[in-house]
């Protein structure tokens, strides 16, 4: 009976089964429910705050997942989503014509923000995406170091290393967000669950394929008259997309902004959170985004409080004073290791992805 | 925000300081180099080695009593024994690195091996950070410094240190790659594996060595930084080596003149920069050399153009 109701499912769901749909769906009500039922609005911010990291996720997915480019400064594009916004939605670019700066929508500030970002991953991929691998790798890593330093240098329209403040936040409807995280956590579902269609359709697409193509061997996708440029552009400027909005919103939710929240770290993070739950697929991916979200978010902080708590009792002046989110990174650095080498398909994999890596795991070693 | 000031009187000056540099540079990138010419792996890892090698000396020479010892030739002999020792620690790492994380992915797709050199570096990051602390370390000065001056340029011991100790290196280096039995085993592991096997050359203690020198470069690089700055933290290998990878990039990844070549190069221009605009944008100047070196001449300085492998 599920089954059959499941095909007339529409967005591409008809392909999962039954249970699974009764799975995703249940996950889905409890997340709806959690800010009524869940008072404190730390949890509730903590768990907004994944939305970024998925969001981010999914658009490192489409890059790195799907059509196999390492990319490693990712959070350029997510700075240049939220710093486009601030641009415009803040007292920053303030002048005698426009003495309070520029005031544009929020909501039109989503699309455009992704445009813009979308823009900036084809003009460092038109360059770069013809070199092999692990130079692009170093290239886009380059990118990610300097554009939060042109954002902190450029002192005379961003701010420098302090950023922009004041960024204006969403209004809805004479609804105003604010700095209550309940409406932004509905936001970050909302627009994760229009991602999570339009990635479910894209990967089936003609493009979607061109990418897995692209990924198991390039040369013989090209001869197969897949277009790898133009296909590898696509996917470099909708990641980036992804990261845009991801920033926007970002922006407002903080309402300030400085260019240290963009640095290697945060791509290092989001490099994690993907291959933790599986490289290429979307269920992997949200579950990896979210182990990495709620690690940094929820239970490192957490962690810390259960630590001084422990040393108060037992007089360890070192538990007392332990920070254990600054450990973070090591545990995304155990994270990467242990993952590449026991279970490089993450935790959930996609099968094609599976079949590539252990494919060649198998073939003769070099004794 | 930025102005290009005048700096021709400081021309020469700004040039010994970047020769300096470079020479730290040059050591860290010949890592790189080698073990890219050789696995095709970015280790990443390698600038963590850096200065897990300052921290190493730092811990040893905490285990000398410097202050009671004043005569120049004793301190220039621990001085030697620190570097050896630092070095032999940061080789051994370099090869306990290369048998838990990497060799297990020699023939995965080249994005794993790469991945788990970003996880090495930041658990080794994050081992110094907790060794450490979060903050700059101090390096004890032990070694009398003068200051020389020729002409209008003035220069000092620990300057003069760094490009002799970084030459005596590269010089041996030299040596040991093109005139030992165990050189031509890793050119010709670097060449073809498959081939180099079948010649009878065990390729996994080749590969092993080449972690082990690369490393052990890296430890003597961590050493000499430690004493030119007089500091040294825990990230610095980070920024440190992506220069010396830039500087590798730059002469031609795999060729070991080239990452000489490149971390000279590399090394003046970031003092230029400094010197001639600002501190903030020698970082954005280097990396866009990277960036413009990877989109127009892939080879590097002095690399050869090579066909992807099918």
């Amino acid at each position: 009976m599920l089954n059959s109701l499941v095909t007339w499912l529409p967005f591409g769901l008809s392909r999962y089964t039954g249970r699974q749909v009764l799975f995703g769906g249940f996950i889905v009500l409890a997340l709806l429910l959690l800010p009524i039922v869940d008072s404190n609005s730390s949890h509730v911010s903590a768990v907004a705050d994944a939305g970024y990291i998925l969001l981010l996720a999914f658009g490192l997915n489409i890059i790195v997942g799907y059509t196999g480019l390492l990319a490693l400064g990712f959070a350029a594009f997510f700075a240049i989503g939220a710093y486009t916004y601030a641009f415009v939605a803040s007292p920053q670019l303030a002048s005698p014509a426009h003495p309070d700066g520029y005031h544009v929508s929020f909501w039109l500030m989503l699309l455009v923000s992704a445009a813009v970002a979308a823009a900036f991953g084809v003009i460092l991929g038109a360059p770069t995406l013809r070199l092999r691998g692990d130079y692009l790798a170093i290239v886009t890593l380059g990118f990610g170091e300097i554009v939060p330093q042109l954002f902190q240098n450029l002192d005379k329209w961003t701010g420098g290393p302090d950023g922009i403040a004041a960024v204006d936040q969403p209004v809805l409807f004479n609804y105003h967000f604010g700095f209550n995280p309940t409406p932004y956590y509905y936001l970050y579902m909302a627009v994760i669950c229009i991602c999570l269609v339009l990635l479910a359709n894209l990967r089936n697409s003609r493009l979607g394929r061109a990418w897995m193509a692209i990924r198991e061997d390039e040369l013989a996708a090209e001869h197969m008259g897949i277009n790898t440029m133009t296909a590898k552009l696509l996917a470099f400027s909708m990641g980036a997309a992804f990261a845009g909005v991801a920033g926007v919103i970002y922006a407002a939710k903080l309402s300030t902004i400085s260019p240290s929240g963009f640095d290697f770290n945060m791509s290092i993070m989001i490099l994690a959170a993907i291959v933790l739950g599986g490289m290429g697929n979307l269920s992997g991916v949200l579950l990896g985004g979210s182990i990495v979200a709620m690690l940094n978010f929820l239970i490192l902080p957490q962690a810390s409080n259960w630590a001084h708590a422990i040393g108060a009792s037992v007089h360890s002046t070192f538990l007392m004073n332990v920070d254990l989110t600054q450990y973070r990174f090591m545990l995304y650095g155990i994270i990467l290791v242990l993952v590449m080498l026991f279970r490089p398909e993450g935790l959930i994999p996609s099968a094609t992805v599976r079949a590539e890596l252990r494919e060649s795991m198998k073939s003769p070693e070099v004794a | 925000m930025f102005e290009i000031h005048n700096c021709a009187p400081q021309f020469i000056q700004q040039l010994i300081n970047g020769v300096a540099l470079g020479g730290l540079y040059a050591l860290i990138a010949l890592g790189y180099t080698m073990v890219y010419g050789i696995i095709e792996l970015i280790n990443f890892a390698h600038g963590d080695v850096y200065t897990l090698g300052s921290f190493i000396s730092l811990s040893i020479l905490g285990l000398i009593p410097l202050a009671t010892i004043s005569n120049p030739t004793v301190l220039g002999l621990i001085a030697l024994a620190v570097i050896i020792l630092a070095a032999l620690l940061c080789g051994i790492i370099g090869v306990l690195i290369e048998r838990l994380a990497y060799r297990r992915l020699r023939n995965a797709p080249r994005l794993a091996p790469l991945i788990t050199a970003i996880g090495v570096s930041l658990i080794l990051e994050n081992i110094m950070q907790i060794w450490k602390g979060n903050s700059e370390v101090s390096f004890p000065q032990f070694l009398p410094d003068h200051w020389h001056q020729i002409g209008g340029v003035r220069f000092d011991d620990r300057s003069l240190m760094v490009v002799v100790v970084s030459l005596v290196c590269m010089i041996l280096l030299n040596f040991f790659v093109f005139h030992t039995k165990l050189g031509k085993a890793m050119r010709a592991t670097a060449q073809d594996r498959d081939a180099a096997q079948l010649m009878g050359i065990n390729v996994n203690s080749t590969i092993a060595w080449t972690f082990f020198i690369g490393s052990a470069l890296a430890g003597v690089a961590g050493f000499i930084s430690g004493m030119y700055y007089g500091t040294t933290f825990f990230l610095n290998g980070y920024q440190a080596g992506l220069k010396a990878f830039t500087a590798a990039v730059l002469g031609g990844i795999g060729n070991i003149t080239g990452a000489m070549l490149g971390g000279f190069v590399i090394g003046i221009i970031e003092t230029m920069t400094s010197g001639c605009i600002s501190d903030q944008w020698s970082e954005v100047a280097v990396f866009a050399i990277l960036i413009l070196t990877l989109v127009f001449r892939p080879s590097g300085l002095l690399g050869q153009q090579l066909p992807e492998k099918v």
